[in-house]
């Protein structure tokens, strides 16, 4: 290929016609084209892999965890001890999070997840990771300046509370569980969980306040 | 290997940049490529770890400067080819010219859903004693292994504490040369940050890898009959 500009494709690329395919659209179409013919991939299944992880998984299963935690301190326990099955109770699991650990912030310590080596990601309760997730500025610098790496976040931590960076280096995958919002005392599940983001379940966000939310 | 991927503590990228409500894919091509990767890896002839180990092989430059779904394309490129699935020249024209090689399996599409909602579970028995306890003070060997490794060079020749001890998982530095699982013990591994980042270190601030139990040597003399860790 004369000039494959990559680092820029997913700047602008976004519903090309047939007519004008990128050149990253023809490549992969002829990889895919070689490995449909013989026989190694079927369509089918591809199909049904981007529309799993395109629409079916992502934050909203997280958030549905956190709230549980959130009303239920015997699920928070279990939730903490072993993430594992106690996510499973409620119908979460899968690829990429076979073996789930979730981090609880208090006032004294925030956790913070990053994967400095490659883009582990806790997908069943998450989905597939968001680009800055995966490039290097986070990657470089979650682990040696965190609080210069919340503050572009938006996030501004008291001096006093601990930062908690969490390397994902092997097939644990990290959900933080972030603090309940004062005020919120009177909200069901489902309205606790429309304040929890996904950047709330990486550390790099702080749950919603009902007044922000509103 | 010290390839482009082992970022941890590098300089000059810049700030970080998030995306409000970020769409999964970018671009039509990225969620072929991220299909492709999925039902590749399912045939068998690879694993986890040797794709991790195919893309952390780029040069550093082509790595730093590729898409993520760039990097995955061109790693899965490079894995179809060593493998004798596909040719360079098939690759190129997306025409057929050589017969494909059997594989162990292939994805179908029925069992997208059950396959990926169950997992594919990484953790293996061992049959020997774990080394360390929780509480133990650990040094992370001054490794430098030119094939894969999943221990960072921040933490190489540093000294945490042993917060977990998680059980047997299969050793990637062997499966990705597709070499044994040779499962080991993996321990959640604390350092504070003063003592991997010297006085540039945040206050307040603590890191954790997980580490593989030959990534770890004892620094404080281990008993003569270590007692078995619950």
């Amino acid at each position: 290929m004369a000039h494959d500009h990559d680092h820029a494709d997913h700047d602008h690329d976004h519903s090309h016609p047939a007519s004008e395919l990128s050149p990253m659209d023809l490549r992969v179409r002829a990889l895919e084209s070689v490995l449909v013919e013989k026989g190694y991939v079927d369509p089918a299944a591809l199909d049904a892999l981007i529309e799993t992880y395109e629409t079916k998984v992502g934050p909203h299963n997280g958030a549905r965890a956190v709230a549980r935690a959130w009303v239920d301190p015997a699920f928070r326990a279990r939730l903490l001890a072993d993430a594992t099955p106690a996510l499973r109770e409620i119908g979460i699991g899968g690829r990429g999070g076979e073996h789930m650990v979730v981090v609880a912030n208090t006032p004294e310590e925030h956790n913070l997840v990053v994967c400095t080596l490659c883009s582990c990601y806790p997908w069943p309760v998450l989905g597939l990771p968001p680009v800055w997730y995966k490039s290097p500025p986070y990657r470089s610098r979650a682990v040696i300046e965190p609080r210069a790496v919340l503050a572009e976040f938006g996030v501004t931590l008291p001096a006093d509370q601990r930062i908690r960076v969490w390397d994902s280096t092997a097939e644990l995958r990290y959900m933080v569980l972030p603090m309940r919002p004062a005020g919120t005392d009177g909200l069901d599940e489902a309205a606790l969980a429309a304040l929890v983001t996904r950047d709330a379940m990486i550390g790099t966000g702080l749950a919603r306040t009902p007044e922000r939310n509103t | 290997m010290n390839g482009g991927q082992d970022l941890g503590g590098m300089h000059g990228f810049g700030p970080v940049a998030p995306e409000a409500e970020e769409p999964r894919f970018h671009a039509s091509w990225e969620k072929r490529v991220f299909g492709l990767a999925m039902a590749m890896g399912f045939t068998g002839t690879w694993n986890l770890d040797a794709s991790r180990a195919a893309r952390e092989a780029l040069p550093p430059g082509e790595y730093l400067t590729s898409s993520y779904y760039a990097i995955w394309l061109k790693a899965l490129e490079r894995q179809i080819q060593a493998h004798g699935l596909a040719t360079a020249d098939e690759l190129a024209s997306g025409t057929v010219s050589i017969p494909a090689l059997p594989v162990k399996r292939v994805l179908r599409g029925e069992a997208v859903a059950p396959l990926f909602a169950g997992g594919f579970p990484s953790d293996r028995p061992v049959a020997t004693p774990a080394r360390f306890a929780p509480g133990a003070r650990v040094r992370a060997r001054r490794i430098n292994p030119t094939g894969h490794t999943r221990l960072p060079r921040y933490v190489r020749g540093q000294v945490g504490t042993v917060e977990a001890v998680h059980g047997g998982f299969v050793f990637p530095d062997t499966n990705a040369n597709l070499a044994g699982e040779a499962p080991q013990w993996l321990y959640t591994v604390r350092f504070a940050g003063r003592d991997l980042w010297g006085d540039a270190a945040e206050a307040g601030h603590a890191v954790s890898v997980n580490a593989f139990e030959s990534y770890l040597e004892p620094v404080d003399p281990e008993p003569l009959h270590p007692e078995p860790v619950a």
